[in-house]
């Protein structure tokens, strides 16, 4: 297992470059873009066959194939983005210098915000079925996987070392399989780990996609998410506890079967193997391995691959790479052609965006908006503080323990993968139940899934402290206070905050769901930007759906530009034990 | 020079690389060299010196900015069938086996797979590594994982052999092995290979293995010298031509780059009165350890201030070439002189080895401040601004000016690490800048 996740954060020297202007400029507008398309097209929507959903338990294997066969499909469309769009963005630095940012601001978009905003899109070109709503679904759920794939695949192929892509050269390997035999591998290991964390926050957005509703459209996709919508609906607790467990298992069984082989499989791939840390291992691998009669299915597969791939092969000509250097007037040529072509994309972007925004909205209701971006980001960055403060001094503690890591680790990792929505029944029916306030205690449900990611990035960076280090802090007598503050915190200090970054990013994603939530017909609201959007889109108000986004985008943009990323490098320069 | 036998040809080649600021930094002055059937030919330069540059021009890695490369009459215009490398850090790739790793540059040649099968086998067998070819890199010792690189390469059938550096990440017994097993294969003709490019910094190395040396200077790299060796193989180390002629490249490599830094001292005085001259590179760190630990081992006995560097390096277990970088920064510092290959320790030098850490420190800072013009313009600049404070990046953007990028970073990393020491500016990492308060 790798030990920490990789963060998703650019080395740049300044905070905001122009570049990420017009990255937000063009998101922006091309999400005015979208809703504007859909619009006109509401209306049909009513006619939608409807497929009837039942709270019968019998049904749940079927609901959860079909969940877990969306996600699977938007996962394949995500690694078909990582490997067109970060290739693109890390082959050309042309291209780079805007598709970047583009990535950067497009991951701070609230996927839910993406959802009511393109499924209308989507159902327009599927009118009248149920396949518009199955895509606009698998687009949004692809919305929360590919961004950090892409970020991961494009990182890796910035790094692959200099000598590997001379030998690759001077052996005359093509373009094609420098891609497949060199960068892919090398790329393997983080973007498994990536693959992952993103099917880890695709469970949240599968169960959140599957029962949409906007306007006055409902739309009920069979699946584990629409089963739970249905059991809020009519109050049944009973089917909530049926779904819950069958989530754990769905998860379990995805964890066992599907990525842990692929992260024990992709270890091979690592391109610094440092002694003594242990290979990961994977039991399903182990068993798909020594199997005779699995192995002979995967040499006839294999066989079968290779013989439909190399006469693809003699396609290409059999010549030497040449030298493609540009000469100075081309150069010019295709940076005028590309700067021309971005200030057009972006006049249009902006076009569309304020004459969409303006159309609607006024100062007053923009102001407001901002206002309650402001309380979501405080109730964001006081639950991280209270969850730093619970699992950071448990994190350490059990990281110091290697067998209580053993234990608790998978766990937190699972815990970090189960969608959190299922449970928030369960907190509303409370409040309800003992007249709660909502502003204070509808607020755990926004870290309820992502504090997980501060938990075993702390135990993982306490089981990584040097023994040496350890045992020096005991010779001096650092005790109490002192070994906290000297020794334990400074040294988990880069991991926590790589959890905390991840943890922050998740949050804010969730307050869409969490800062309203129904109980049948019962419903409980907190004041914030997530309720804001929720509100709009049970509306059908898209000025306000788009007004709502873009504040949000906007807070999480900063925050991470001008919080977390300077704790983040500062953390890696000076607390690192490298 | 015959035409017909000469596998390559390097023509008046110049190698500039664009810098940030527009201008461009010139690696590679006019080269001439050429590469005749049955030779083995050593490019010898430290480093800056741009061999590898080189080496990669004639690999087809890359195009020079000016001048031509020819590869059996025609110009390389990228990778050329018929020329292969062998890397310094083995460049393998980790994901496949021995055989996979050396299959892989013939399966880039199409070949029919049976064929793939028996060539990749023969290789291996010839580089003695039969009953490793399901083995992974990482499973294997450094010496073992280069041999999977001159498998790699040889199996293409080559007809020049590149290496750069191929031995120098290897310990010292090790690449003993692997050069004189290539050199008795070369010696039975048993390699398909005609020519060999051998790019190195090591002088007993390139003694050694090759029948003509090109003397590189450093900074941009241009070819000094052309030494041919006619020893018989195999050479003996210890035999005494062999000696000599170590020593005569070393007084060679010395003299010649003292003539340049002094030249270039000249003229930065003479042209920028204002701003010292700051291309003085400092390609490797230097640590003031070493530095005293150096002046006190010629200070004693036996050497009493003056000491033949072959001798004293081989007395302190250390290569001649991990030397220079210590001898340099002696010579910059006005500590020691280099005289035909000896190292005499000047007044100064002597003063130091005898003094206490107080007094020393008063010695070093006092040579810092009037021999390293980049100390002595870092420590102006903080005298005259009010708040005695000025960011690394300014005097890195300066360097850079004159320098690689890299070559700025280890240059300024030296003279952090010999300010502190000297007590001359103190710097703060967190914030990276320098300052005159020292931290309380």
């Amino acid at each position: 297992m790798l030990r920490t996740l990789p963060a998703r954060v650019a080395d740049s020297r300044r905070l905001f470059t122009r570049w990420d202007l017009i990255a937000i400029l063009v998101v922006l507008g091309l999400l005015a873009f979208i809703s504007d398309a859909g619009r006109g097209i509401l209306e049909p929507l009513d006619k939608l066959e409807t497929t009837t959903m039942s709270l019968s338990a019998s049904n749940l294997p079927w609901y959860a194939a079909r969940t877990t066969l969306r996600m699977l499909a938007a996962m394949g469309l995500s690694l078909l983005f990582t490997f067109t769009y970060a290739t693109w963005a890390a082959k050309s630095p042309r291209a780079g210098r805007l598709l970047v940012p583009l990535l950067d601001v497009a991951q701070s978009v609230p996927v839910l915000g993406f959802l009511t905003a393109t499924v209308v899109f989507f159902m327009s070109l599927a009118p009248g079925r149920v396949l518009g709503a199955e895509f606009a679904a698998i687009f949004a759920i692809f919305t929360s996987q590919a961004w950090n794939m892409a970020f991961s695949f494009y990182q890796s192929l910035r790094t692959v070392p200099a000598e590997l892509t001379e030998a690759a050269r001077s052996f005359r390997l093509s373009p094609w399989s420098r891609f497949w035999r060199l960068e892919v591998p090398f790329a393997m290991p983080g973007l498994v780990w990536n693959m992952m964390m993103s099917m880890s926050g695709g469970w949240f957005f599968v169960t959140t996609c599957e029962a949409i509703s906007v306007g006055h459209t409902k739309i009920m996709l069979p699946g584990m998410g629409a089963y739970i919508a249905l059991a809020i609906e009519q109050k049944d607790l009973r089917a909530v506890g049926y779904a819950i467990l069958t989530m754990l298992i769905v998860i379990s069984i995805y964890d066992q079967l599907l990525f842990r082989p692929l992260v024990a499989w992709s270890d091979r791939f690592r391109f610094d193997s440092e002694p003594g840390i242990k290979a990961p291992s994977s039991w399903a691998l182990k068993m798909l391995r020594s199997s005779q009669l699995l192995s002979g299915v995967f040499k006839a597969l294999h066989t079968l691959w290779r013989s439909i791939l190399r006469p693809l092969r003699y396609l290409q000509p059999l010549t030497t790479p040449k030298f493609r250097e540009p000469t100075p007037a081309e150069e010019r040529r295709a940076d005028i052609l590309s700067y021309v072509s971005i200030l057009i994309v972006t006049l249009l972007a902006t076009y569309k965006a304020s004459t969409f925004l303006t159309s609607g909205l006024s100062v007053a209701e923009t102001l407001e908006a901002f206002r309650l971006g402001l309380i979501t980001m405080l109730r964001v960055f006081v639950l991280i503080a209270l969850a730093s403060v619970i699992w950071v001094p448990v994190g350490v503690w059990v990281g110091l323990r290697p067998r209580a890591a053993g234990i608790v680790q998978p766990i937190a990792q699972f815990l970090a993968a189960f969608p959190a929505n299922l449970l928030f029944p369960i907190a509303v029916y409370a409040i309800v139940r003992w007249k709660l306030n909502p502003d204070i205690w509808l607020s755990p449900l926004m870290i309820l899934g992502t504090q997980w990611y501060i938990l075993f990035n702390v135990i993982a960076g306490a089981s990584s402290m040097p023994a040496e280090l350890r045992y020096a802090a005991r010779n001096l007598g650092l005790g109490g206070w002192l070994w906290w503050k000297r020794f334990a915190l400074p040294a988990v200090f880069p991991f926590y905050v790589t959890g905390a970054l991840t943890a922050s990013g998740g949050s804010w994603n969730a307050a869409i769901v969490a800062e309203v939530a129904n109980w049948g017909d019962t419903q409980v609201r907190a004041a914030g930007i997530g309720a804001y959007i929720a509100d709009a889109t049970d509306a059908g108000n898209w000025h306000r759906v788009v007004l709502g986004i873009l504040v949000m985008s906007l807070f999480v943009v900063i925050v991470n530009r001008i919080f977390w990323r300077p704790l983040y490098l500062y953390a890696e320069r000076k607390y690192r034990l490298s | 020079m015959n035409a017909v036998n000469s596998l390559l040809e390097v023509r008046d080649v110049i190698k500039a690389f664009p810098k940030g600021d527009g201008g461009s930094l010139l690696v590679l002055d006019q080269v001439n060299l050429s590469v005749r059937e049955g030779e083995i030919v050593g490019l010898l330069g430290r480093s800056g010196s741009g061999k590898s540059s080189l080496l990669r021009l004639i690999a087809g890695l890359s195009k020079p900015t000016s001048g031509e490369v020819n590869y059996l009459g025609q110009a390389v215009d990228g990778p050329a069938a018929g020329v292969a490398m062998v890397f310094q850090s083995f460049a393998l790739f980790p994901w496949l086996t021995v055989y996979e790793n050396v299959a892989l540059g013939l399966e880039a040649l199409r070949l029919p797979e049976d064929e793939i099968r028996r060539r990749s086998l023969a290789a291996i067998d010839l580089i003695g590594l039969d009953g490793f070819e399901s083995a992974y890199p990482r499973e294997l010792s450094g010496g073992m994982r280069q041999r999977v690189g001159f498998a790699r390469a040889l199996v293409v059938n080559p007809n020049i052999l590149l290496m750069d550096e191929a031995f120098s990440a290897l310990d010292v017994l090790t690449a003993e092995t692997l050069r004189t097993d290539f050199l008795d294969l070369w010696g039975a003709k048993q390699m398909p290979i005609k020519g060999v490019i051998l790019v190195t910094h090591n002088i007993e190395e390139a003694v050694q293995m090759c029948d003509r040396i090109l003397v590189f200077s450093t900074n941009p790299g241009r070819i000094v010298t052309e030494i041919s060796v006619s020893l018989p193989q195999p050479r003996n180390r210890l035999d005494t031509n062999f000696r000599d002629l170590v020593e005569k490249i070393y007084v060679e490599m010395t003299s010649k780059r003292m003539q340049t830094t002094n030249e270039k001292a000249a003229r930065g005085q003479k042209d920028k009165p204002a701003v010292a001259n700051l291309d003085v590179i400092l390609a490797y760190y230097v640590s003031t350890n070493l530095i005293s630990g150096l002046i006190e081992a010629v200070a004693e006995a036996p050497y009493h201030g003056r000491a033949d560097l072959p001798v004293i390096a081989s007395d302190l277990m250390m290569e001649i070439d991990d030397l220079f970088p210590v001898v340099e920064a002696l010579q910059l510092l006005r500590f020691a002189d280099l005289e035909g290959g000896d190292l005499n320790l000047t007044v100064d030098g002597m003063a130091f080895a005898n003094a206490e850490v107080d007094e020393r420190k008063r010695i070093f800072a006092k040579h810092l401040l009037s021999f390293v013009p980049l100390a002595s313009h870092v420590r102006r600049v903080l005298d005259e601004r009010a708040s005695h404070m000025a960011p690394r990046s300014r005097f890195l953007n300066e360097l850079e000016d004159y320098m690689t990028p890299e070559a700025a970073e280890q240059t300024l990393r030296n003279i952090v690490s010999w300010g502190r020491y000297g007590e001359v500016f103190a710097y703060d990492d967190q914030h990276m800048n320098f300052s005159l308060e020292n931290p309380t």
